[in-house]
């Protein structure tokens, strides 16, 4: 097999790359882009380090032959940053301590957001669901769903078209 | 069969280092042309925190903001010494380390901008914003980069300072057996609350509350980061993670984070800590070690717990369903007459 073309925009920003057949996103984002805000963890899909999100689904991007993600938009945790401005998940993991060796932390938010992006306001056991798939090994956990649901109470209390953003 | 509650209680004490043959630890600050200061350690950050921690001692000793401190850790090929990032030893040894190392460098320091400032060097205080002042004269200051400046271009001296701290072997006295192992030692208890189901032996842990006595809690946030991690952990090995689940035979050992059984965010318990602080006489600030041993208490707490609840006393870890429905079937048998 060749190596082909594929376009993608990467945090809003227009990507053409060549890509070796079977080449998994992850090694794209990290090597190809230098994104590296990604982590590689467990290479099979159980730890959710690697969550990035497909046209706004968080997804795994170590189980993703890069191919498939021509035309597609891909933000990852570069492009949650907006202006040098943390977005509200991020100073809520901060304010709770909600990260300690940090490697989860891009999966995590990752996967948070796209729970937030659909349904501003869950349920603690909306976010449990949300965050079942991605490993962490420091926390325990609750600081990191009481970071989400933090940012939660944050984002009701703005208006709505801040809240889109 | 029903699902039984119980709770169960245990207490650690935790050394924080060791002796063996002696237990050295270097620290190597120096200012850059910034005026900020860069620590040479050889200590690892690998999620404990011990870049925020050694930069706070930093910056409380050298009267500057953390923001201009600078933690270069972990080359051992090129680093000073450091005996290792173990034994829940790092804040205690090279927390001392770095208090001997920046007082020196601030010595220096004080020097040169007594130097600029045309003052005796007494006279002079550091205002923890990156301004050095004489003392009741608020108008006349240097900044601690003109000073880093003046030292290099003007002065020929280099702003800096080297630490260790050493904790000196100690041998047993043949007597009496009696010797000094460590340095200090954290106290904590745990008390958990669980539920065991009897019919499918699943226990889950309804609550893991504890207290911590650690000495001076140099970033109390850091602190309950760790004990509610450590709470996580010694969950996790209570009931849950094993690398030989049919120990001896290796065989279908886990491999991955798919056959590694852990404790989800649905499974974690309600976690409370009291944080109490008995300065150390011998800690940087009073502080002791809280890395390793939070997660201690949790795992025997957990045994009591299921004991209390339903009467198995398991003593092997990790306890699993099946365990626990043995263990009450074996209490069942032995019970009939």
């Amino acid at each position: 097999m060749k190596s082909s073309y594929v376009s993608f925009t990467l945090n809003g920003e227009e990507k053409e790359l060549l890509i070796e057949p079977g080449r998994r996103l992850v090694d794209v984002l990290r090597e190809q882009c230098g994104a590296t805000g990604t982590k590689n963890g467990c290479g099979q899909g159980s730890c959710g380090a690697c969550t990035v999100h497909i046209d706004g689904v968080a997804m795994l991007s170590c189980l993703l032959p890069a191919e498939l993600v021509d035309g597609s938009e891909i933000v990852t945790i570069e492009g949650v940053v907006r202006n040098r401005v943390l977005h509200v998940l991020q100073e809520a993991f901060l304010a709770q301590a909600a990260t300690q060796c940090g490697f989860c932390t891009a999966g995590m938010i990752m996967a948070a957001k796209a729970l937030l992006d659909c349904d501003p306001s869950p349920s603690r056991q909306a976010v449990i669901e949300a965050l079942s798939g991605n490993v962490c090994r420091c926390t325990g956990y609750e600081p990191i769903i009481a970071a989400v649901l933090a940012a939660a109470a944050t984002l009701a209390k703005r208006p709505a078209a801040a809240a889109a953003a | 069969m029903a699902k039984l509650r119980g709770r169960g209680i245990a207490a650690v004490n935790y050394p924080t280092g060791m002796n063996l043959g002696g237990d050295p630890s270097q620290a190597l600050i120096h200012a850059t042309t910034t005026g900020n200061f860069v620590v040479t350690l050889s200590s690892v950050d690998l999620g404990q925190g011990l870049r925020t921690i050694m930069t706070q001692i930093t910056a409380e000793v050298l009267g500057i903001a953390p923001e201009a401190v600078m933690i270069d850790t972990a080359d051992t090929d090129t680093g000073p010494h450091c005996m290792g990032t173990f034994a829940s030893r790092t804040t205690h040894r090279v927390g001392n380390a770095i208090i001997m190392a920046a007082t020196e460098a601030r010595k220096v320091l004080l020097d040169v901008a007594g130097e600029e400032l045309e003052v005796a060097p007494e006279d002079l205080e550091t205002d923890g914003t990156g301004r050095i002042v004489v003392k009741g004269v608020p108008g006349k200051s240097i900044s601690v980069q003109d000073a880093a400046l003046a030292a290099h271009f003007k002065h020929g001296r280099t702003i800096s300072g080297r630490g260790i701290y050493l904790k000196p072997r100690s041998y047993p006295d043949f007597e009496t057996g009696a010797m000094d192992p460590d340095s200090c030692q954290a106290h904590a208890c745990t008390i958990a609350e669980v539920e065991v189901d009897t019919e499918t032996g699943d226990v889950r842990v309804l609550k893991l509350i504890s207290a911590y006595e650690i000495g001076r809690a140099i970033n109390p946030m850091m602190v309950e980061q760790q004990i509610v991690g450590g709470s996580w952990m010694g969950m996790s090995h209570a009931l849950y993670e094993t690398t030989e689940p049919y120990y001896p035979n290796r065989a279908h050992g886990p491999v991955d984070f798919l056959g590694y059984l852990m404790p989800g965010p649905a499974d974690i318990p309600e976690y409370d800590a009291v944080i109490l602080e008995r300065p150390s006489t011998n800690g940087p600030f009073g502080a002791k070690g809280i890395g390793e041993m939070t997660a201690n208490s949790p795992i025997p707490a957990i045994a009591n717990a299921i004991f209390d609840a339903c009467g198995a006393r398991i003593d092997d870890l990790p306890i699993t369903p099946e365990k626990v429905l043995r263990a009450l079937d074996a209490a069942a048998l032995a019970a009939q007459p």
